[in-house]
């Protein structure tokens, strides 16, 4: 189970395992990480599991769907590095993630 | 000890209420108490995902069934409440035993409205509300099962596309002369009339069903009004649904189709909150209260509910919004089509990719439909929200990007 770190929005860190073959918002849901709300729970529908990858991480995320970069399109706080965290899938490459939040997913 | 806060309905609505609880430091007792026998699930895959058996149980759960004794919340499942005594500040469940509470939340959803024909009771007439529900009509699926569908909302036109990709031979009868008719818009009904008409769906449109018959003890058929009866081996039916509210009405709380609830989910009773499907709630957006039957609304409810009762800062209402899937359409619809005055088609249906703007008199965008569509879902989330006025012109020019389409019309796009 890799550990992966979020970053709420205030600065407390929540370090959870994840489960390799679920989703990163799985991950943040299943250990109650307040900021993540996955209101379509993990559809690509919402995007309010909106986290920003931090360091070198982006890269190891995977790739955007063009649905994907479609929700996140339009988001005023987008960033380079914003990922819906649904369309991340946690493997054993992803030990030692770290995303932060924005301050709010609405 | 604290009596701490009791949770009734365990749904998608009970569920998040706990976890934002806990999410908001909530540390006194927490009991969610659910009727069905299994921990808060996702419904929407139902109809969807789990129909087709590309998703199992555990991933219907909205946690995992280790969560609730980790975050020490009680999750009585299987279990029903009689009744509320506000005065004694309990909760009645029905085998006798009272639980105290400090504070109480009604999440008890919505019930399906019953059609009232003769043969409504016979075995192989379903419906579609719970995992019990659903793992019955994926268990009467299979290569060329005849399923009539009764009703041809969200609900019936998922399972229809569902039980269709699965072989099954599917006719859908609706009473009134368009599918969704409450629902969505008339461009919106014939795009998935034709969509459900090309994957090999019948749809009978202005059918009223006077009953259904039987075989050996198993449904044969449903009967329409107009004398013809349409062979099924199976049939579901959802017509709607309607507020879960008998506890708070007996309870003598305000209510008026739900739970009458402020936008901080307090009902007439500082004690007791209300969230999800059984509420009557504001929406400050449209100046109206309404009954939402969805998850962003429950969810929406569970935070606002959750930060006031742990005194956060209150938790603004969004925008309503909701989405379906059927086949390779994903429909996400946002705002309610209210006080519309035109409306403004972009893209062209045909080849399902398309949008409705709902418009009122001022040009200010009230709603938006979108078919395989996510660019112009996510923009209008924000112009509903803010009261955008969109050029119908530029709206339908799909030369322009989402982003365009306010762009100022002298300014270079």
């Amino acid at each position: 189970m890799p550990k992966v770190t979020f970053i709420e929005h205030t600065g407390t860190r929540h370090e959870v395992d994840a489960t390799s073959g679920l989703s990163l918002m799985r991950a943040a849901v299943d250990n109650n990480v307040p900021g993540i709300d996955a209101d379509c729970g993990g559809e690509c529908a919402c995007a309010t599991c909106h986290v920003y990858v931090e360091g070198d991480w982006l890269a190891k995320t995977g790739e955007q769907s063009d649905m994907e970069k479609s929700m996140l399109g339009f988001a005023a706080v987008t960033q380079p590095n914003s990922r819906l965290s649904c369309q991340i899938k946690v493997s054993p490459a992803l030990e030692g993630l770290v995303v932060s939040l924005p301050e709010g997913q609405h | 000890m604290s009596a701490g806060v009791i949770i009734v309905g365990a749904g998608h609505a009970g569920g998040a209420m706990a976890a934002a609880l806990r999410q908001n430091g909530y540390a006194d007792p927490i009991t969610v108490i659910g009727a069905e026998p299994v921990a808060p699930y996702q419904r929407p895959p139902l109809s969807k995902a789990w129909l087709k058996g590309e998703a199992q149980q555990a991933d219907l759960l909205l946690r995992p069934d280790s969560f609730y004794a980790e975050k020490s919340i009680g999750l009585r499942t299987s279990t029903h409440v009689a009744a509320i005594d506000r005065a004694a500040r309990t909760v009645r469940l029905a085998d006798g035993e009272a639980l105290p509470y400090d504070h109480l939340v009604i999440a008890t959803g919505s019930r399906l409205r019953k059609l009232d024909v003769p043969g409504i009771a016979t075995p192989g007439v379903l419906e579609l509300r719970t995992l019990a529900d659903a793992e019955r009509i994926r268990s009467a699926i299979r290569q060329g099962v005849r399923m009539a569908i009764v009703g041809g909302g969200y609900v019936g036109l998922e399972v229809a596309a569902s039980a269709r990709s699965l072989g099954a031979e599917v006719v859908v009868i609706e009473r009134e002369q368009r599918l969704l008719a409450r629902v969505a818009s008339p461009e919106l009904s014939a795009f998935f009339e034709r969509r459900h008409r090309e994957q090999g769906v019948s749809i009978e449109l202005g059918a009223s069903v006077s009953g259904f018959e039987a075989r050996d003890g198993q449904v044969s058929a449903v009967r329409l009004a107009d004398g013809r009866s349409l062979p099924c081996d199976v049939a579901v039916v959802g017509i709607g649904a309607q507020a879960q509210d008998e506890l708070a009405v007996q309870a003598g709380l305000s209510c008026r189709d739900g739970i009458v609830v402020d936008e901080l989910c307090r009902t007439s009773d500082p004690l007791i909150h209300a969230i999800g499907d059984c509420t009557q709630r504001p929406l400050p957006r449209y100046g109206a209260s309404m009954r939402l039957e969805s998850v962003p609304n429950a969810l929406e409810q569970a935070r606002q509910a959750a930060a006031d009762l742990c005194g956060k800062p209150a938790v603004k209402s969004d925008v309503p919004w909701f989405w379906s899937d059927q086949y390779d359409v994903r429909l996400q619809i946002v705002g309610l089509p209210r006080d519309v005055a035109s409306k403004v088609v972009r893209g062209d249906p045909s080849v399902g990719k398309f949008c409705v703007f709902h418009l009122d008199a001022d040009g200010c965008l009230q709603a938006l439909e979108a078919v395989n569509s996510p660019g112009e879902f996510a923009a209008a989330r924000q112009w509903v929200g803010a009261r955008q006025i969109i050029d119908a012109t530029r709206a339908a020019d799909t030369g322009l990007t989402p982003k365009q389409i306010i762009a100022a019309p002298d300014q270079p796009t």
